[in-house]
């Protein structure tokens, strides 16, 4: 397993108002691994995974303390530049929320707005993006068609090729799998292997199976509180603490 | 207890049920009807006006009629300085009131946090939208005909008819922009879209069927409207059609009051009234009809 430090969140508090919802967060993400944020709902792994790319920002009256290092750079000084840092951290949502645009406009709409203009460039990027996505040979005919005619599962597909296009580093997923069937399920699980290779993969999930087969390591949050983290393997065979061995064995949560 | 005892009583609740259940019953239908009432209301008292405006106007509806100033006094001829003294008004309100409109509810909805600014700015416009139209009207004399000195002219006239409608517009924008998912905001500023990128490529399309749902609703009003325009940019008559926005014009709805009150022949003139009343329908029919065929195909071309 590699070792080099890609993202680390220090002593990181988050509020939203009075609600201090994440307490003293210390975590550690690798390059090429995957790195599952498991625990009961409302425990705060969504609100940990969306102070990654600041997506938090947007909530009126939140507030946070501490650092979050991006190759060692805190994300939060205030001469970091949100939006090319959201370009760096790409994020894939619990809903397939494709815009009510075609499939191949999706795709391009990262690399449009980022001042992309070349079409010859654009339409090259969407059909390897696609492909990177497992998703080219299902979409390939209908392009130029609406992008909520997909089924739910290519639509997370192509929820994630969109992702992909501006090439992020990192690629932060929510619950990517919960509106989904098994079948299409299993298909994401097999994107995010092959994806490993190439990026750095943060997912929260409900589901400690999916926990199991995708992740390379596992932080259990409970209650706003990193409880347990480690390798996956060992995580989920010999936990140190009770608590987290409670909650992957489903006595509660 | 004996069993007689016991199946009187079980008899005695049974019938108690069977009343509850009747009355509710009841009361069940009796509140339908009153909302089916209610709502058929509505339908029948367009068509009540509709009915008379049609039965008493048509005959007054020619050719003439249509493309004819009005001639001898007011009691022959056509409308047509009217019709487009009303198109020209109704344009102008909607130019006005449409890029400031959706302008503000961009403002309020996607960029200001919500504080004490917020509050007041909410204060007037819902405020706005409780002005009797002939304050407007009042104001557009005293502000723009007088102050500003545009004169009694279709820019005065579309100015104060603009202020009129934009709290509907704002109204039905924010709406609009509310019923817009955050999923969307949140995907696009994801993926290193800016905020204004994010609102003008996803937040604004897909709020735009909505918006011209507003926009439809402001130009009825605008071009139904008499009091802000009778001070403003409507004259009792005016022979030629306007070469500008300087000029003044005639409007549809002035000129049925016009020929209501204050013609020198009322009875005379009444089939000429309903006839323009009835192009005032229509027309505004019209335009509204546009609205909804132009909004449902933006609707279906975002599947």
């Amino acid at each position: 397993m590699n070792n080099i430090l890609k993202m680390t969140t220090k002593d990181f508090d988050f509020y939203y108002g009075d609600f201090h919802a994440l307490h003293n967060i210390s975590l550690d993400f690798y390059s090429n691994q995957v790195t599952a944020l498991i625990g009961p709902s409302g425990c705060g792994k969504s609100t940990l995974l969306r102070c990654l790319n600041r997506m938090n920002d947007l909530i009126p009256y939140s507030r946070v303390e501490g650092k979050v290092l991006l190759d060692g750079k805190d994300i939060y000084d205030p001469d970091v530049d949100v939006v090319s840092l959201r370009i760096r951290v790409g994020m894939v949502f619990q809903k397939p929320n494709p815009f009510p645009k075609t499939v191949f406009e999706n795709v391009a709409y990262g690399l449009r707005v980022n001042g992309i203009r070349d079409k010859s460039q654009i339409t090259e990027k969407v059909e390897k993006t696609l492909q990177q996505a497992a998703l080219w040979e299902e979409v390939k005919d209908r392009l130029h068609d609406s992008a909520l005619g997909l089924s739910g599962g290519q639509q997370q597909r192509l929820c994630i090729a969109r992702a992909l296009a501006v090439e992020p580093e990192i690629l932060l997923m929510d619950e990517p799998c919960s509106a989904l069937d098994p079948i299409a399920t299993q298909n994401i699980e097999e994107l995010i292997h092959a994806l490993k290779a190439t990026y750095t993969i943060i997912i929260v999930t409900h589901n400690m199976q999916q926990a199991a087969r995708v992740s390379d390591i596992t932080a259990f949050l409970y209650l706003g509180k990193l409880i347990e983290v480690g390798e996956t393997d060992a995580l989920f065979t010999r936990p140190n603490l009770k608590q987290t061995e409670d909650y992957i064995t489903g006595r509660f949560g | 207890m004996s069993f007689i005892q016991m199946k009187k009583d079980e008899k005695e609740k049974s019938i108690g049920q069977s009343r509850v259940k009747s009355r509710r019953r009841l009361m069940q239908g009796l509140m339908f009807g009153f909302f089916r009432l209610s709502a058929a209301v509505n339908g029948i008292a367009l068509l009540i006006i509709v009915y008379f405006l049609v039965a008493r106007g048509w005959r007054a509806i020619t050719w003439t009629f249509l493309t004819q100033p009005p001639m001898e006094s007011m009691t022959k001829g056509g409308i047509l300085p009217c019709i487009i003294g009303t198109i020209c008004l109704s344009l102008g309100a909607i130019l006005v009131a449409f890029p400031i409109g959706v302008a503000s509810a961009i403002y309020l909805h996607e960029y200001a946090r919500p504080g004490r600014v917020m509050r007041v700015i909410r204060l007037g416009i819902n405020n706005l939208a409780g002005v009797p139209s002939i304050v407007f009207g009042l104001f557009g004399l005293a502000f723009f005909v007088v102050l500003l000195k545009f004169g009694v002219s279709i820019l005065s006239g579309s100015l104060t008819l603009g202020a009129m409608t934009l709290p509907i517009i704002i109204g039905a924008s924010e709406e609009a922009f509310r019923a817009v998912s955050d999923t969307y905001r949140e995907a696009s500023l994801g993926l290193g879209a800016t905020k204004w990128q994010t609102i003008y490529r996803v937040v604004l399309p897909s709020a735009l069927p909505g918006i011209l749902t507003g926009a439809i609703l402001g130009i009825s009003r605008a071009a139904g409207e008499t009091a802000p325009i009778m001070f403003t940019a409507a004259v009792f008559y005016t022979p030629s059609l306007p070469s500008s926005i300087f000029d003044e014009i005639m409007a549809l709805p002035y000129h049925v009051y016009v020929l209501a009150t204050a013609g020198t022949e009322i009875e005379a003139t009444r089939h000429l009234q309903y006839g323009t009343a009835l192009v005032l329908i229509v027309l505004v029919l019209g335009l509204n009809l546009v609205a909804i065929l132009y909004r449902s195909r933006l609707r279906r071309r975002m599947g």
